[in-house]
């Protein structure tokens, strides 16, 4: 039975050896799914798309769909697949119209629907077109919006932008968060990038080894990461002692080649292990147990001579550190 | 100087044997050109009984090619998707036919559907249906030995295609028959097409299968194979020029095959 009084998604998923995690969402809600690879993200889509067998329970707007168990085309959902799976055989609008001619809609009624969708994507100029002859761009909007026409309850998003040109995919992030604006069902969106999160996404969910490492809104989440993948992605720092995390930016960080003397209380040393530009600074990646990020100046670079192997001392000053509790 | 010269001349044995062999494959053929009858090939295109087996070679080439799409296809589907015990088993034995000498094939099927048969026996005493030397054991015999040709195409294409656009489909609320229809068949298309024409290449020139369950008479049961190999001892040019239509019949398969099957990566 559905209980109109519970809404957006509430589930918990147990993929044995690979993922254990729990999510909920209001309607509306954006959920950026992260970590590194192997995290268990995609196999969380998958599960709740019931692709794959689990354990736990799915609940979304009320409808239970694990007990008794939904085929996957009984649940509301759209997926969109890192590849984009884009039918070969249809053009764009048969793509988009699929979706609704599955769930009976009349021909007409579909295509009419259909586009209506490439021409908010603003690609109804290339309705006709094979998958073949779409840019990637181009196909991912077309995913997008097949996806979305059967108006589900729940929007499962694989890594969007993944493949596409830099440019592309900004554009894209842009239309991508009007669309989402719209939408009332939950979306979850797995990203590699810190990018999509902080701007797609109201709520984070960051896995790591097929565990919730951390929940919490964007903001929080990039201020004070519990786990390294999370740090690097979002450019800070995180060390862990005892029960406090303490995070600290790379520009806090102080680059020298003997030990510093002073009240710098947290200094490391280790080799250099990559020296790239980043903005007008140049980012240095230390092997100090753990690695950590400084940001020196390319004059102190040269000065130093700071290349991979390069033996360094970091410092960094208490007041350019937030420490955070554990749990 | 081209990438091929600047390697060096092929090496004499190579080509030697090589003419060899394509003269082994043309002789024949260019000679049948040749010595068929071409001023009474009309006439004799006329002859009854070349009529009726063009006719019943034609009927039952066809009626096995709807038999593979109708009974194949769903073999090949259950083959290709459907993990269920005993399924490399099954295609294995789907495979027999292929190499089985046709006569064998032949005396199989009378064991199998004979009118004292296994199955044969009973379905005459029950229903008074006689299956051997009638036309539908001409197409039966045939579509014994094209199925597999048929199968084993469209199984490649269904594997080649993939599941993933039927999960795709099922995320978009398809049911699987939908998905069938829709998915499934329209991307499995090049190896249903490649299939249905091996499947016809094989029934036109059936031979073996055919006489041993079906026999060779005129009007219901003797197909162009049939009548070459009966006229062959009486009449050779009425066999010649025979043959000669079983070859074009046959390269025309072949070209329409080069078109839709052997150019589509």
């Amino acid at each position: 039975m559905a209980d109109d009084t519970v809404t957006g998604l509430h589930a918990t998923v147990a993929v044995p050896g690979r993922l254990d995690a729990a999510v909920t969402a209001e309607p509306g809600a954006v959920v950026a799914v992260i970590g590194p690879n192997g995290a268990g993200k995609t196999t969380l889509l998958r599960a709740v798309a019931g692709l794959v067998e689990m354990q736990g329970e799915i609940t979304v707007d009320g409808e239970s769909w694990t007990t008794p168990r939904r085929l996957v085309r009984e649940r509301r959902l759209g997926y969109v697949f890192q590849d984009q799976s884009l039918f070969p055989h249809l053009s764009a609008l048969g793509n988009v119209a699929f979706g609704l001619r599955a769930r009976r809609t009349p021909r007409r009624e579909a295509e009419a629907a259909a586009h209506g969708w490439l021409e908010r994507f603003g690609i109804d100029d290339l309705a006709d077109r094979r998958p073949g002859e779409l840019s990637g761009g181009q196909a991912q909007r077309v995913a997008i919006a097949r996806a979305l026409a059967p108006d589900p309850a729940l929007l499962l998003l694989d890594e969007p932008f993944a493949g596409l040109d830099v440019g592309v995919a900004t554009s894209l992030r842009l239309e991508l968060a009007r669309h989402l604006r719209d939408f009332a069902g939950v979306t979850l969106l797995v990203t590699h990038d810190a990018l999509d999160a902080l701007t797609l996404a109201d709520q984070v969910l960051v896995l790591d080894g097929g565990t919730v490492a951390q929940a919490g809104t964007p903001r929080e989440v990039a201020a004070r990461p519990r786990t390294d993948h999370v740090a690097r992605l979002v450019g800070l720092n995180v060390i862990r002692d005892g029960d406090t995390y303490r995070s600290f930016s790379p520009r806090a960080v102080t680059v020298s080649l003997n030990r510093p003397e002073g009240s710098a209380r947290h200094q490391w040393a280790g080799p250099v292990v990559s020296a790239v530009p980043h903005g007008d600074a140049v980012r240095l990646l230390v092997a100090a147990d753990p690695d950590l990020l400084a940001d020196v100046t390319p004059a102190a670079a040269a000065e130093l001579g700071l290349a991979p192997g390069q033996q360094v001392w970091l410092s960094v000053k208490e007041t350019a550190v937030e420490a955070y509790a554990v749990s | 100087m081209s990438q091929q010269a600047a390697l060096g001349r092929p090496p004499t044995p190579l080509v030697a044997l090589a003419a060899v062999a394509a003269t082994l494959l043309v002789v024949p053929l260019l000679t049948l050109v040749v010595d068929t009858p071409w001023g009474s090939f009309f006439s004799l295109l006329g002859s009854e009984a070349v009529l009726d087996a063009l006719r019943i070679t034609a009927l039952t080439s066809l009626l096995t090619v709807v038999g593979c799409l109708v009974l194949g296809t769903p073999l090949a589907w259950l083959l290709a998707r459907v993990d269920f015990p005993g399924r490399s088993l099954l295609r294995a034995a789907v495979t027999v036919p292929l190499v089985l000498p046709p006569v064998v094939a032949g005396v199989a099927l009378v064991t199998a559907l004979g009118r004292n048969g296994v199955v044969g026996g009973p379905l005459h005493d029950a229903f008074g249906v006689t299956l051997p030397y009638t036309t539908t054991a001409v197409v039966i015999a045939h579509t014994f030995v094209s199925m597999p040709f048929y199968v084993l195409s469209v199984e490649g294409a269904l594997r080649s295609s993939g599941e993933r656009y039927d999960v795709v489909a099922a995320t978009l609320g398809a049911t699987r028959w939908e998905t069938l229809r829709r998915v499934t068949l329209p991307l499995a298309m090049p190896g249903i097409l490649a299939g249905s024409a091996l499947a016809w290449a094989r029934s036109l020139g059936e031979f073996g299968a055919t006489i041993t369950f079906a026999g060779n008479y005129p009007g219901t049961t003797q197909t162009m194979p049939s009548l070459i190999y009966t006229t062959l001892q009486g009449d050779p040019e009425v066999a010649r020029t025979l043959s000669m239509i079983l070859l074009v019949a046959s390269v025309a398969i072949l070209a329409a095959l080069r078109n839709r099957w052997l150019t589509t990566p």
